[in-house]
């Protein structure tokens, strides 16, 4: 196989936007203050709920929709049990990754082996039919566009919008957000399901664009990669991108330089996304001026103390 | 008084918590353009109170008036329509974010960023408290805070003007410039309900005065023409018993600490320069400063939680800076630290438990590795006696227990272990009167019985009252210490500044 850029950059951009998706919802999450460990188990929920929604209307936009929803919902049981009912934030998020992973595979157990309806390619009049930079850049499905106006809406709103102001207010510091007459509770919440509405509408884009068809687990981790990248990103839009772009361009190097057979052990290169991912990222929050996390990230309010 | 000359009317405000009144029947006046303080001991219901007429609590009963209408605010940003703002005393403030951003998130209609920016700048030099509007809040110091606070008030025009306990945290010189701020706030006609535990500054600052206890307003007074001792034994309905220090004749050096330089450790911490002192048997030295100088870092030299080179810490002439704090609590240096609920006791522990935590060398409290339930519970029942610790007994939980008793605990259970040198930091930091009172008298008799002292706080009345030098930090580096007797208060705010008097006097 041609390892080549105009090859591999239609598929970087595929290959990262379930990620990318899945980091900016858990992003805006953790800059309300709430720390969400269930973002595998949300994608692999919206995965197949996604694919169920597909398969049985034929639309791939519903299947879209039915992946946001099935990670929102997901989201708002962990919403219930962590903004209403006080529960251990941690213990919960890795409880819904559990729990996602079980429910999917009960869910998914007889959409093993089908096919889901064909995703389009967008076509763009003119950019599409621009030499090299078209088929670079420009005929892609219109979910990996979205992901990267999702970037900008986020970024925007969380920079320069009001909303987005008092949400990183609650974030940065509960009491005195209440103090100043926000709704803390409310607010954590919306951005919990926001949060999970979109590693939903990522774990649809793995089962409908990318494998695509219904595997047990076959989120593999990547909605761990999401949390990872939020941190290591510092909890800033731009930098996120960077750092999912970059796993999913090394995961496509790698699996076409272990198709074009390079003497490099398999397993190495196997590895190799997870590892330079994190090495990347961690020298850029190390250089970077030390922009903390969220002041309340993962600590529980209740209006009365 | 008549009625068009009257802003606020409070009439019959009862709040109650499951086993607390909070508030009970309370009901006064403020007239506009008035400076009324609020006074009460801890837990008298002040801060109930004020957060009833901010729209933070809804009263069970009684009624609020505003102007001539009925103010029932839902909630904060109903109080800030109608004219109340309020300045919180643990700052409400987000670290992370620009000046602008925190002031725009007081505001209900804040206006483009621009715009804003600039009315910043003009409310603040208008006011005498200047502020850059883009800079973050977490660079800022504790005076520089309050600025934002009271800037993000001004902003709106406010009628009526909360401030809760807005001093505690500034140096002389701060509290007089907001002082002017507050007068020129009033000769504009702009109320202003003042909440503090000093009682010297309300006799320069208010017309009017309402005293709460236990809930109940008990009385009031014109604070220029009441006496500060009259104030306090009004607020905790006994004679106070106020402490008096006399000048010990030095004794053999106890600690001393040379030429201790120590970087800052992480993002908001201090750089320790150059620190030098002595400490003698008998003698109390008070450190002044402003918090966040450099306090807990040399506290934590002290104590051990800091590790140094042997030779920077000497103690009794042999070199300690290696030492950890059980070590050194082994050797007679034993220290209590300024957070009472973390850092000094663990909230969930009983209070036996926590006695058992310092003293369980020095009292022999474990021998063997093994814990003597009745020897721990022994000492803290000695503890709890000797100090006065309200509370059912050693079994309850510190955190339990309202501040004042715990501080009392806290201080109680080193004192008792009869130490060489005692390290406290902020021994009264928000304990009322009464208990501020016991505390300072038996750090007095410790140093009577031969112990050192080291006393690190920001309420300078508390340095002078029981010090017998004095000293301040500021940046991290120390100023010379100096007698305490002699002193005076211009003379300190200079030291907190950083400055020595001797020589500015001489310059």
């Amino acid at each position: 196989m041609d390892i080549s850029l105009i090859n591999l950059i239609p598929l970087l951009m595929a290959a990262s936007t379930p990620i990318l998706l899945a980091g900016l919802g858990e992003l805006v999450v953790e800059k309300s203050g709430v720390l969400n460990l269930g973002v595998e188990g949300m994608m692999i929920t919206g995965a197949i709920t996604g694919f169920m929604a597909a398969v049985s209307t034929g639309s791939p936009a519903l299947g879209f929709l039915g992946g946001a929803a099935g990670g929102a919902v997901l989201a708002l049981v962990f919403g219930v049990l962590t903004q209403g009912l006080m529960s251990n934030q941690v213990a919960t998020g890795l409880a819904l990754t559990l729990f996602g992973l079980g429910l999917s595979a009960l869910l998914g157990q007889s959409f093993t082996g089908l096919k889901p309806p064909h995703t389009p390619d967008l076509h763009l009049p003119v950019l599409s039919d621009l030499p090299v930079i078209g088929p670079m850049l420009f005929r892609h499905d219109a979910m990996v566009y979205l992901s990267l106006v999702a970037l900008v809406a986020v970024w925007a709103f969380l920079r320069h919008s009001r909303p987005g102001l008092i949400l990183r207010a609650v974030g940065e510091n509960h009491a005195a957000a209440h103090a100043l007459g926000y709704r803390v509770t409310r607010i954590r919440l919306l951005a919990i399901v926001f949060g999970g509405a979109m590693a939903g509408l990522g774990g649809a884009y793995l089962s409908l664009v990318r494998v695509p068809q219904w595997t047990e687990g076959m989120t593999a981790g990547a909605g761990w990669i999401a949390l990872a990248l939020v941190v290591f990103a510092a909890w800033r839009p731009v930098p996120l991108l960077i750092g999912a772009y970059l796993f999913g361009g090394i995961t496509v190097l790698q699996l076409n330089m272990q198709a074009a057979g390079v003497n490099v052990p398999v397993e190495l290169l196997s590895m190799s996304p997870y590892l330079v991912t994190i090495l990347v990222l961690v020298v850029m929050s190390a250089l970077g001026a030390a922009a903390g996390a969220p002041g309340s990230l993962g600590r529980a309010f209740h209006a009365s103390r | 008084m008549t009625s068009t000359d009257e802003l606020l009317a409070i009439d019959g405000v009862t709040k109650a918590y499951p086993g607390v009144v909070a508030n009970s029947d309370v009901s006064f006046r403020i007239r506009k353009g008035e400076v009324h303080a609020l006074l009460g001991e801890n837990g008298a219901g002040k801060s109930t109170l004020v957060k009833t007429i901010y729209g933070l609590v809804r009263p069970d009963a009684g009624t609020m008036t505003l102007d001539g209408q009925p103010y029932a605010p839902a909630d904060p940003s109903a109080a800030r329509q109608a004219g109340v703002a309020m300045v919180f005393q643990h700052f409400s403030l987000f670290d992370a974010l620009s000046v602008a951003e925190n002031i725009a998130l007081g505001m209900e209609t804040p206006p483009k960023r621009r715009v804003l920016a600039r009315r910043i700048r003009e409310v603040s030099e208008a006011y005498g408290l200047p502020l850059a509007p883009g800079r973050r809040v977490g660079d800022l110091s504790a005076g520089e805070r309050q600025r934002v606070e009271i800037v993000r008030c001004l902003l709106q025009n406010p009628r009526l003007l909360i401030m809760d306990e807005p001093t505690s945290v500034l140096t002389p010189q701060e509290v007089e410039i907001l002082f002017r701020t507050l007068r020129q706030l009033s000769a504009e006609g702009t109320a202003i309900l003042y909440i503090s535990h000093k009682l010297d500054e309300i006799r320069t600052l208010c017309d009017g005065a309402t005293i709460l206890r236990h809930g109940k307003v008990v009385g009031d007074c014109v604070p220029r023409e009441t006496s500060a001792r009259d104030m306090a034994e009004m607020m905790v309905a006994a004679k106070l018993d106020m402490p008096v220090k006399t000048p010990a004749a030095p004794g053999p050096e106890v600690l001393a600490v040379n030429a201790l330089s120590l970087p800052a450790q992480g993002q908001f911490g201090t750089a320790l320069k150059e620190i030098g002192f002595t400490v003698a048997a008998g003698e109390i030295l008070g450190i002044g400063g402003v918090a966040g100088n450099g306090q807990d870092e040399l506290f934590a030299v002290l104590s051990g939680e800091t590790r140094t080179e042997p030779d920077t810490v000497t103690f009794e002439g042999a070199p300690v800076g290696r030492l950890g704090p059980h070590e050194r609590r082994a050797l007679g240096l034993l220290s209590a630290p300024e957070e009472r609920l973390g850092h000094a006791a663990a909230p969930e522990m009983s209070l036996a438990d926590n006695a058992l935590m310092t003293a369980a060398r020095r009292m022999g409290l474990a021998p063997g590795g093994w814990i003597d339930r009745r020897g721990v519970r022994a000492y803290a029942e000695k503890v709890i006696a000797a100090f006065d610790v309200r509370t059912p007994g050693p079994q309850t939980a510190a955190g339990a227990l309202s501040g004042g008793n715990l501080q009392k605990f806290v201080v109680g259970r080193e004192v008792m272990q009869d130490p060489r040198l005692l390290i406290v930091n902020q021994p009264t930091w928000g304990v009322d009167a009464a208990a501020a009172a016991h505390i300072r008298k038996a750090l007095i008799r410790l140093a009577e019985q031969g112990a050192a002292l080291i006393v690190i706080s920001q309420d300078l009345d508390e340095l002078m009252e029981i010090s017998d030098r004095i000293t301040a930090i500021c940046d991290g580096r120390m100023v010379r210490p100096r007698p305490a007797a002699g002193l005076g208060m211009n003379d300190l705010g200079l030291m907190l500044g950083g400055r020595d008097p001797e020589e500015e006097a001489a310059a």
